[in-house]
């Protein structure tokens, strides 16, 4: 397990930075943890935040952009997508832990672009909830264009997804499955996931155990003992076991939180991130008691029934509780604006504009573990950066350079120009196709 | 003054369609000091509406205020005339998933003419208060299915009953044409599917586009021979059909009908067919609407615009193809309006569609227009509804600002003249947990 694990650390490794130094300057720069400061220059180098300050010089060869007017403000993290993934459930057991989200990433879709037109640079990819114990996610940075293993992001947290709730019982597809002789999957109830995550949860216990058994024993020099077969359904429970893998638990109502979260402490982990928590206000200091976050929606809610107490005050009451919480997309359309959404958590509970920009930013990356590579503007983090052509917070606002790692991924104006582009190669293209068919009879 | 309703208390729990507070009297207010936006004129900083028997009685920046009024003082806030959305079935379901049985939008059959969204509608719907919490005070819900789905209903967000929320009950007939070929999600192709036979379905379609039109002759011809019946009464008297007389308005040209249509080939198709037949098409959905925008103004036909927020359909599109629908709309000339096309719970999210297509070309003004004034004039009340004008039904929110920003809040809502409190189940659950130690 442990040269496994130095595969994977090795695969996570940071990819220089292509791009030269820029010097953004005269902009407002929303830094989420430090405030907010006017007429204020940022020097990007090395894909790292070098310099934050006013009448910064540019070093040689920097590329200087004048955003007088402009808001810059540290990329978006979507803690929860399905960007990307071509394969989004692996339904047919209750316990899926061996499935990787990595393994099937496509860096083709169209929809990285469409969410760094939207200030997006870091997304949690995990599968759907169709089980209790899902798949390992994956945090992507969106640099669209490039190979998967240029887009993993370096030193992000392990996780894997869990689901309870409806989705996991499939009671709004039973009908369905009746009727087509489907025979119904285990755990169907709330109990039964409770009973799934106790399982599975033992018997990665007792592995862990026969492994730390055999570790002891080669360590103390015995060179007969026999290794314990791997188990790769069990690996990852293990790591969540150690602390080395965060999990990250769809569920909605209050009742089925608590459940995870006594499971949990029962076994001696902790649960990272409640994905969705709808009702997670009704048991905001027990999450925060648990040292748990919460990642959930601005303001959808009744379109099932575990969503009908759903409140876009949530993330307000969790923030005031304590607890680190997000507001996420769930959806390749919504994580275009979640700019829009966060600025729903000042109508919705009263949150500062800080607190506000945090739930997209500075949140989701304590919630991933690179809180010490992006989600603020801070000299040393990363360079992923967005500047705006007016208050992110407001609706009239658009997003007009997506910077990752001091590259820049999306701009507005070469957006425009790869338009008349295509629509040129269109033409050729077209005109191209006419002509042959005017030779051929 | 605000006691009245600003106290409003909190019930002792929420139950599904529970917890929609019912408005107060139709009293006399004067809201002194905001800034008034009118939408049909210009701003008027620092300037007065007063609200009367459900009526806007006086706007101005120098008016009287009667010794009877209950006076809301609203300086540093704006004042609007309310928000429509267009494109709703609010009140016509609950949850979609989970409790179908709270599901009332779409009846069983092809034809349904005489379906009546009016009778359906559940005011105690929670969508309901949640949804004015923003600032939307009316809504257009529809049926959908079928072919004819049914009649929806041009209602206010405030009432007991469907008949004190009803402004038009009848406004308009929702026509979803058959669509042929693949990727369409009309009857036709879900027939041709049931028989195994993709291949048939515009020969299904063609079926079917003949059976409306036969509905639609029947239904001319019944209101022909009702109209002769009636001045002369030794014809034969015709018998009473209701599915052919729920037609007629539609026929008359008193109806306009919803033709939900996104693809430049159906907008087309819906447009010309509605010309065939005599009627006055408002296209909903328009997302291919700018490619065919010359059309729609050579026939004057309105568009409520639906696919703002929508991912483009196609991966070459440019990112904003959706965002940019209404700002081309407004540059060709061709009348809409802006909905979120959502069915309930997130129409609250339609101030943020306009500013979208504001943050996208169009003109602010112009996108307060599209979910005020516009959508009241394409279904036939504009002269009621969508501006602060003297004479105008007495839908007016407050805000602390903008009111299509999202972190903008309300402050005040009036609906009718009645005063309507703020909470909703919402409140109410935030009420009850946010100090849960």
């Amino acid at each position: 397990m442990a040269a496994l694990a130095a595969a994977a650390a090795a695969a996570q490794q940071p990819v220089p930075s292509k791009a030269g130094p820029t010097l953004i300057k005269n902009a407002t720069v929303l830094t989420v943890t430090k405030g907010k400061l006017e007429n204020t220059d940022l020097l990007l180098q090395n894909g790292k935040i070098a310099a934050i300050g006013k009448n910064l010089s540019a070093p040689a060869g920097a590329q200087v952009i004048d955003a007088s007017g402009k808001y810059v403000m540290p990329g978006i993290i979507d803690p929860h997508s399905h960007t990307m993934i071509d394969a989004v459930n692996e339904g047919s057991l209750s316990v899926t832990s061996m499935v990787r989200i990595r393994d099937v990433l496509n860096p083709t879709d169209i929809n990285i672009y469409r969410q760094l037109a939207g200030g997006v640079t870091t997304i949690n990819v995990l599968h759907g909830s169709a089980n209790t114990i899902g798949g390992q996610n994956a945090v992507v940075k969106l640099k669209y264009g490039r190979d998967v293993d240029e887009m993993l992001f370096p030193g992000a947290m392990p996780g894997i997804k869990f689901a309870l709730g409806e989705n996991v019982t499939q009671k709004n597809s039973q009908t369905a499955a009746q009727a087509t002789g489907r025979p119904l999957r285990y755990p169907s109830t709330r109990m039964g996931q409770e009973e799934v995550l106790r399982d599975a949860f033992t018997r990665a216990r007792d592995y862990k155990a026969t492994w730390d058994d055999y570790n002891a024993k080669v360590k103390a020099g015995d060179k007969t003992s026999v290794a314990p077969e791997r188990d790769l359904e069990l690996e990852p429970l293990v790591e969540v076991l150690e602390g080395k893998r965060y999990v990250h638990a769809h569920s909605y109502r209050a009742d089925e939180m608590l459940m995870l979260l006594n499971v949990a402490k029962e076994f001696g982990f902790t649960v990272k991130t409640l994905q969705h928590g709808l009702e997670g206000y009704k048991i905001a200091s027990e999450i925060a008691q648990a040292g748990t976050g919460l990642s959930t929606f601005a303001d959808e809610w009744s379109y099932k029934v575990e969503a009908y107490d759903a409140i876009p005050y949530n993330v307000a009451i969790l923030m005031r509780h304590g607890v680190v919480a997000t507001v996420n997309s769930d959806s390749d359309e919504r994580a275009r604006r979640l700019n829009i959404d966060a600025a729903k958590m000042i109508r919705y509970g009263g949150l500062t504009e800080d607190e506000a920009l945090k739930t997209i930013t500075y949140n989701g990356a304590v919630q991933l573990g690179v809180q010490d590579k992006v989600g603020s503007i801070e000299v040393g983090k990363d360079a992923d950066v967005v500047i705006w052509n007016g208050d992110p917070l407001s609706v009239y606002s658009t997003a007009e350079t997506t910077f990752i790692d001091g590259e820049i991924f999306f701009d507005i104006k070469r957006d425009q120009q790869m338009r008349q582009q295509a629509a040129q190669e269109r033409a050729a293209l077209e005109a191209q196709d006419r002509g042959r068919r005017a030779i051929v009879p | 003054m605000t006691a009245a309703f600003a106290l409003a208390p909190i019930a002792a729990s929420a139950q599904l369609g529970s917890y929609n507070p019912s408005p107060g009297p139709q009293g006399t207010f004067a809201i002194r000091g905001g800034t008034v936006v009118t939408v049909s004129g210009a701003d008027i900083p620092n300037g007065t509406v007063v609200i009367s028997g459900g009526k806007i009685t006086a706007v101005g920046a120098n008016v009287a205020v009667p010794a009877n009024a209950q006076v809301i003082d609203a300086k540093g806030l704006y004042v609007y005339p309310g928000m429509i959305e267009t494109g709703s079935s609010v009140g016509l379901s609950e949850i979609g998933q989970g409790a179908v049985a709270t599901v009332d939008i779409s009846e069983v059959g092809s034809f349904n003419p005489n379906a009546q969204a009016f009778y359906g509608i559940d005011p105690h719907s929670a969508h309901i208060g949640v949804a004015r919490v923003v600032g939307i005070t009316t809504v257009v819900s529809r049926p959908t299915g079928g072919i004819m789905s049914g009649e929806a209903a041009l209602m206010n967000l405030a009432g007991d009953t469907p008949p004190k929320m009803a402004v038009v009950p009848r406004v308009a007939l929702v026509i979803e044409l058959p669509r042929s070929g693949f990727g369409g999600r009309g009857f036709a192709r879900a027939a041709a599917l049931q028989q195994g036979a993709p291949a048939d379905a515009n020969r299904v379609r063609a079926a079917q586009m003949d059976s409306l039109r036969k509905m639609l002759r029947d239904a001319d011809a019944y209101g022909k021979a009702q109209a002769a019946y009636a001045k002369d009464k030794s014809l034969p008297r015709p018998a009473h059909d209701v599915v052919l007389d729920a037609m007629l308005p539609a026929l008359n040209g008193q109806m306009p009908v919803i033709f939900p249509a996104d693809r430049a080939n159906d907008i087309r198709d819906a447009v010309n067919f509605a010309q065939e037949m005599h009627l006055k098409p408002i296209i909903m959905g328009g997302q291919d609407a700018p490619a065919v925008a010359s059309f729609l103004k050579q026939h004057d036909v309105p568009v409520i615009v639906t696919a703002v927020m929508h991912l483009p359909s196609r991966e070459d599109d440019p990112y904003d193809v959706n965002y940019t629908i209404p700002a081309k709309l407004a540059a060709a000339g061709v009348t809409f309006a802006i909905s979120t096309g959502d069915r309930g719970s997130e129409i609250r999210t339609l101030p943020y569609n306009a500013g979208m297509a504001a943050a996208h070309g169009l003109s602010k003004a112009d996108a307060l227009r599209s979910v005020t004034l516009w959508p009241a004039q394409i279904f036939g009340v504009g002269d009621r509804l969508g501006s602060i004008d003297v004479g105008k039904m007495a839908n007016i929110v407050v805000t602390t600002g903008d009111m299509l920003e999202a972190r903008t809040d309300t402050k005040y809502l009036f609906i009718d003249g009645r005063a309507v409190p703020l909470e909703s189940k919402h409140t109410q659950m935030n009420a009850l947990f946010k100090d849960r130690p």
